[in-house]
């Protein structure tokens, strides 16, 4: 039985987020007895389409179709399945993946479950663990249909190793004139940055750091650890830092392997986006705050004195 | 122009989640309920649209008879008039079914939702609700403003924003930024006593899903804290690399 993985691209290049999704269509392809085919969609080298074979893809089939939206993502994928005859479709956790994905259900009158964090715990019934509540709670989702579909949650599964040999195919088939007519304008990129949800490491600060002023310690921090830096909701409402750092219930959910917490109480919508963090450090100078009790590890302690000597201390790790 | 608002009854952020029956149902004792957030993005931002551009909101909610608050305070903040689909919606196919099932042959010039509802977190009835009536979506859609019959709409992609254009009708997903938390409408006086009279249709509910909720757990507590002196960093930093093994 074939699993058929989005392997998304960008500019011909992908991501730790398009590994993982791989890697988990690999996982799934032992469990239900198959194999795990990537669809790359554009033009992506040789080179690079081999390197999903580090992930268990055993087949690759590349279609045409520069930057494509995520309407003809659903409709070039519909083809994929059919073509295939797949059973299980598996997608990671980004944007035009989650625009893509409930399209896609529709097609082909698949079952869908977004925000996947592990293997199926059982394949008949097919039953798969999904964040609900924001994070602050699980579901077990028991999916019906013929097809099936997996939206992974960003950095939950893990980029796991599994080495085989990728053969290469092209795909006949393309986007619909009906997908273009979304057109598509500009383009306004934030270039440079560590993306909020695949870092391994996220440095957030909140209200304590008194003004935006006082952020360059915040990325100075951040740079050193090679982490993305985020914020919580006020911070983001009254203008200190952009919405799109805002994390939460109402903003992005993180998962990274650290999360850094500096200058934030830990209210319940904001602990929500960042539980699934493997561990967490909080620096705050209350000790009652809230954000403690969720925390491995804890500093109380002005941020404005500790951040500094924390940037130091950790250059001098780094050597 | 003529558009509809999705609106999801869902705990309000603050609830703390636990479950009854075996673990198998969401405990809504004590719990209380309020539009879902992203919800509100787009219901304020269809108020802006309807003020300028003229026309007429309706909000759509697929649920019981106790989501009728809810469906009152959407009214109060000014939709016009409001449908309550009546079934327990089980998933995220299920209501995109009865929705597109209503507003099919109603000649919608834009359909409003969230990028999620802050519950069960699909993040898919607006895209199964825009293939089922063969529309364009755009989710999350931060930004949409109306010329004629043309949206032009601000959406994020993993790396920045892209600006995209379309012909109504279409479905936006709402989040912050399509207006801002500032331009948040609020019940007045005068909008809840206005919304006790509004029009609020009942029709029943037929569609079925294909995706069950079976079982629901919580994250596994978290060991206590360990406390370091902020006169000692390196002890942190060594806890992190050593113990913790994350830098
Ligand atoms: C519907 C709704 C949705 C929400 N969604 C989100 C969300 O998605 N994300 C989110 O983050 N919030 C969200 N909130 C807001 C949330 O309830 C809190 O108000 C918010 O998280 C608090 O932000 P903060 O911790 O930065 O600020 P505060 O609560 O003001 O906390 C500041 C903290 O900094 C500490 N501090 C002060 N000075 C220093 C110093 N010098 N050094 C170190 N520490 C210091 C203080 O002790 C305090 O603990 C939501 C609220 C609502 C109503
Ligand atoms: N029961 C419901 N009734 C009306 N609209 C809903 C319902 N559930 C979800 N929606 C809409 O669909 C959006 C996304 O929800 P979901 O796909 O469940 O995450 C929400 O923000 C609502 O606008």
């Amino acid at each position: 039985m074939s699993v058929l993985v989005f392997a998304e691209n960008w500019d011909g290049n992908f991501k730790k987020s398009t590994y993982e999704s791989v890697a988990y269509a690999s996982g799934l392809a032992q469990a239900v007895g198959g194999t795990a085919t990537a669809v790359v969609i554009g033009n992506v080298s040789a080179d690079n389409l081999s390197t999903l074979g580090k992930y268990g893809a055993t087949k690759v089939i590349q279609y045409d179709g520069a930057d494509v939206n995520h309407q003809a993502v659903a409709s070039i994928l519909a083809q994929a399945v059919q073509a295939a005859g797949a059973k299980y479709v598996v997608f990671n956790g980004t944007w035009k993946s989650k625009g893509a994905a409930p399209r896609l259900a529709i097609k082909l009158s698949a079952s869908l479950a977004t925000e996947v964090v592990e293997l199926p715990s059982s394949t008949a019934p097919f039953t798969v663990k999904k964040k609900t509540f924001s994070g602050k709670a699980f579901a077990h989702v028991e999916l019906s249909s013929d097809v099936k579909i997996i939206v992974l949650s960003t950095n939950s599964y893990g980029v796991k190793e599994n080495a085989v040999t990728a053969a290469v195919e092209k795909g006949s088939g393309s986007a619909s004139e009906k997908d273009a007519s979304l057109q598509h304008v500009e383009y306004q990129k934030t270039t440079g940055k560590i993306n909020l949800t695949e870092a391994e490491i996220v440095v957030s600060a909140g209200r304590g750091m008194k003004g935006p002023e006082n952020w360059g310690m915040v990325e100075q921090l951040a740079e050193t650890l090679g982490a993305a830096t985020a914020c919580s909701k006020p911070v983001a409402d009254i203008g200190w830092r952009p919405h799109h750092e805002h994390v939460g219930q109402t903003g992005i959910a993180v998962a990274p392997n650290l999360y850094i917490a500096i200058g934030i109480s830990g209210a319940i919508q904001h602990l929500a986006g960042i539980s699934s963090s493997k561990k967490i450090v909080i620096i705050n100078t209350d000790p009652e705050a809230p954000f403690f009790k969720a925390a491995d590890y804890g500093i109380v302690g002005d941020a404005l004195q500790v951040i500094p000597k924390l940037t130091e201390a950790i250059k001098k790790l780094k050597g | 122009m003529k558009i509809l608002v999705c609106i999801s009854s869902v705990p309000d952020t603050t609830t703390k989640i636990t479950f009854a029956d075996g673990n198998t149902k969401f405990n809504t004792a004590g719990v209380q309920f309020v539009i879902n957030p992203y919800d509100e993005f787009g219901l304020s931002r269809a108020m802006q649209l309807k003020e300028t551009l003229g026309g007429n909101v309706t909000t759509v909610t697929v649920g019981r008879a106790d989501t009728e608050p809810v469906i009152r305070k959407a009214l109060a903040i000014g939709a016009d008039d409001a449908v309550r689909i009546d079934a327990d919606p089980m998933d995220s196919l299920q209501v995109a079914t009865e929705i597109a099932n209503y507003a099919k042959d109603k000649g919608f010039d834009l359909i409003i939702t969230g990028r999620e509802s802050i519950d069960y977190n699909g993040g898919a009835v607006p895209g199964m609700l825009a293939e089922l009536l063969g529309i364009n979506s755009v989710s999350p859609c931060v930004k949409i403003d109306i010329d004629g019959t043309t949206a032009t709409m601000q959406t994020l992609i993993d790396g920045g924003k892209e600006v995209v254009k379309s012909a109504l009708p279409l479905v936006a997903a709402a989040q912050k930024g399509m207006v801002e938390e500032s331009e948040l409408r609020i019940p007045n006086m005068r909008g809840i006593m206005a919304a006790r009279t509004k029009p609020l249709a009942v029709i029943p509910g037929s569609a079925a899903g294909n995706a069950k909720f079976k079982t629901f757990d919580l994250p596994a507590p978290k060991a206590a804290c360990k406390m370091v002196s902020a006169d000692n960093v390196e002890e942190l930093v060594h806890l992190l690399h050593t113990e913790a093994k994350v830098i």
